[in-house]
């Protein structure tokens, strides 16, 4: 045992989700679980200007030992994808390190067996549907909680009570009728994936013996024309696609609509542009799903649509192909 | 004594909470925020008898913060990168008043470009303050070393002001157990502050921070700084041990991992410290003599500590996570210079440089340098600095650039 404690086993865990759908949370119900069982454990959010919508991450380590690796996990035993259009976006890194023995739990209605076929993934898959359908959008938010129970059953090593320990230690602020919402949606997944009980495995981490060199560089000198922080083209930004962060869009009804512009004038991101009509046009490349024009719009013109209930041929050139 | 998971930033408060401080002057600013709005909360709530004031910049938080501690209370107060820099003015200031008080930096690299992730170019760029710096790996050491810094601060052989640093995202952010000292086991270790003659009172007025002119009273001053902060390296050890007695975990100057019987030894600070200790336990599983060396205290620099821990060594790989543009690694200049005249043989020094701007180390990173060095001490001399970029970055970089239009060639449109 002297030996393993140099380079303990260590659980690395990684969620991948959008802002707002509860990926710190379920870290942190995940890492509070794992220290209930006694475990060492450390959980963090990595996000940068942190928005509703955009692609978010967290991860949670754990082990028996004290934890000295830090930061972003390159190596992960599992990885828990909550929002299942991010595996389209290669830049959401959602697949980073993930290799034959990573364990990939993704919230979906599609089977494992079909997913894998689909994304091309060597390692086991599982899949588990969060939210059941019809139970409303407003569950979005507890996405989180059901990933941490499907996490913790798959891991082996958290019992149901450890689960519901987490979630009113990290949730009891927010108030009773909460914590028994997260209860019912974690615990559900966590039964679920009885079958796959202890399927992830803690991981060594990365030998020193016959590792991959990082491959440095030496950067030359470049003149200030090149080697300033200056961004010289202009209009840059139309190439960050932020219809992506969208989990609802706002749908325009021509019929219901009077011209008012109301919709344009109040869009923050201005991707609402009027026709020659007067009728609202909306780019939805840019368009991240503040629905601030549904609320806005005085005649019911404007309907929010859940994403995923947006057929594919309505989805060209708003980013969101696959 | 009670385990919870905290985030660096909740460490910190818990720390000012448990240190009783009595004022808090703040400014927001991000990766720190947190802790002035967690005391906020408890102010709010009634757990802590203190009083927040928010200033309108980190000069006037620093000013105040300055003020009140020369009345006598215990202050408390927290900043991060371009708010430490907005507010140097009054470091160097303060702390010439001999006005003793803890500061949390949450380090963040410096603008331009702007980031929010973690370097330490904030820090060092307080490094010749007059406050004294306690760099910290874990949150954990966050709390414990607020706590210490109380007593260093206030110090009758130091009375300078003190600031703990922690690193943003990796320690802000990151959530890990921390045993919460029991108040009352606390009370012996925090009382007897005796504030001394640094009672500013309406009815007793005094004058601080008196023009001096002719550089002689300035040398005095400036120099009894000096030695005050130079005491604070016995002092540091002394109280560590008072803290070690309270709660078991015992503290110094810099910590040694697995480095009496090493060869090679990273020497690095702050919370990348303890990946360089994952590595350390990788790299002596494929049979390399490698540890670490990691500075706690930085001012006052412990010169002999470091001296007699890297004695013998063959190879030290200083790992800075900060930039002298123009120079190089500070790191790298301090313990070199730390051993220069110490009638040792001395090791081959290898300087790298490497997480600036929250760039993350990679543990094949730390297996690469320890590699570097063992060739560097096979040949008897060291390579040039490096900077841990790889060929994957720069591609990535170039990409961008291609996208910023930055081709050198031509500054308009098209």
């Amino acid at each position: 045992m002297e030996m393993d404690k140099g380079i303990s086993s260590l659980y690395r865990i990684r969620f991948h989700g959008r802002g707002g759908q509860g990926m710190k949370t379920a870290s942190r119900i995940l890492g509070s679980a794992f220290f209930r069982e006694g475990y060492e454990v450390q959980d963090a959010p990595r996000y940068g200007a942190e928005r509703r919508g955009a692609p978010i991450f967290a991860y949670v380590r754990a082990s028996r030992y004290p934890i000295n690796e830090r930061g972003v996990i390159h190596k992960p035993d599992l990885v828990i994808v909550a929002d299942e259009t991010l595996l389209a976006i290669a830049a959401t890194g959602v697949l980073h390190g993930v290799s034959v023995d990573t364990v990939l739990l993704i919230n979906s209605s599609e089977n494992a067996e079909s997913l894998k076929e689909r994304l091309h993934l060597s390692g086991p898959v599982f899949s588990f549907a969060a939210v059941a359908k019809g139970e409303g959008l407003h569950e979005l938010r507890f996405v989180g909680a059901a990933c941490a129970g499907a996490a913790a059953r798959l891991t082996g090593v958290i019992t149901r009570s450890s689960l519901e320990y987490a979630i009113r230690d990290e949730l009891s602020h927010l108030g009773d009728t909460i914590v028994t919402k997260n209860f019912d949606l974690a615990l559900r997944p966590y039964d679920l994936m009885a079958a796959q009980e202890g399927v992830v495995a803690p991981g060594r981490g990365i030998s020193a013996a016959g590792y991959r060199s990082p491959g440095w560089v030496n950067i030359p000198f470049e003149d200030a024309r090149i080697s300033a922080p200056a961004v010289y083209s202009p209009a840059t930004s139309e190439r960050v696609k932020t219809g992506l962060w969208r989990t609802e869009r706002p749908v325009f009804e021509a019929d219901l609509c009077k011209r008012c512009s109301l919709c344009a004038i109040y869009c923050p991101e201005n991707a609402i542009l009027l026709d020659r009509e007067g009728y609202p046009r909306i780019d939805y490349e840019h368009c991240k799903g503040c629905l601030i024009c549904v609320e806005q719009c005085p005649v019911g013109a404007m309907k929010a649509v859940p994403e995923g209930c947006v057929p594919v041929e309505k989805r060209e050139g708003d980013g969101n192909e696959t | 004594m009670k385990r919870k998971l905290l985030t660096g930033n909740s460490a910190a408060a818990w720390g000012a909470r448990l240190a009783g401080a009595e004022y808090v002057p703040a400014f927001p600013i991000t990766p720190q925020t947190e802790i002035i709005e967690t005391l906020a909360y408890w102010i709010d709530t009634g757990e802590m008898d203190c009083r927040m004031t928010t200033l309108e910049s980190e000069h006037s938080m620093l000013t105040a913060a300055g003020a009140a501690a020369a009345t006598g209370v215990r202050v408390f107060t927290a900043t991060s990168s371009q708010g430490l820099l907005y507010g140097m003015e009054m470091l160097y200031t303060v702390a010439g008043w001999r006005a003793p008080f803890v500061m949390v930096n949450v380090s963040r690299g410096l603008s331009s470009p702007i980031t929010l992730e973690p370097d330490h170019n904030d820090i060092l760029a307080a490094r010749d303050s007059g406050f004294l710096q306690i760099h910290c790996a874990t949150c954990q050491e966050v709390l414990d070393n607020v706590l210490i810094a109380y007593r260093l601060a206030e110090h009758e052989r130091v009375r300078l002001p003190v600031i703990v640093n922690l690193d943003g995202f990796y320690l802000s952010f990151t959530r890990e157990p921390v045993e919460l000292p029991d108040p009352e086991d606390l009370r012996q270790f925090l009382s007897g502050y005796d504030a001394e003659n640094i009672r500013f009172r309406a009815g007793a007025p005094l004058s601080e921070g008196v023009a001096v002119l002719g550089g002689a009273l300035y040398s005095y001053f400036r120099y009894e700084m000096h030695l005050a902060a130079l005491n604070g390296l016995a002092a540091y050890n002394e109280i560590a041990d008072e803290f070690a007695a309270v709660t078991g975990r015992q503290y110094r100057s810099v910590e040694g991992y697995r480095a009496d019987d090493a060869e090679l030894v990273f020497v690095m600070m702050g919370s990348f410290a303890t990946k360089a200790k994952a590595a350390v336990d990788q790299l002596r599983e494929a049979g390399m003599s490698v540890g670490l060396v990691r500075p706690i205290l930085l001012r006052p620099f412990p010169r002999d500590r470091i001296r007699s821990m890297l004695a013998g060594k063959k190879g030290v790989a200083v790992i800075d996570q900060n930039l002298s543009l123009g120079m190089g690694g500070i790191l790298y200049a301090e313990i070199t210079s730390a051993l220069y005249g110490s009638g040792d043989s001395l090791p081959i020094f290898v300087s790298f440089i490497g997480g600036l701007g929250g760039r993350d180390i990679a543990a094949e990173e730390f297996y690469e340098m320890a590699n570097v060095t063992a060739l560097a001490v096979r040949d008897g001399h060291a390579p040039a600095p490096r900077l841990l970029l790889t060929c994957e970055e720069l591609v990535e970089v170039r990409k961008l650039q291609e996208i910023a239009g930055a081709t050198g060639t031509s500054r308009g449109n098209p």
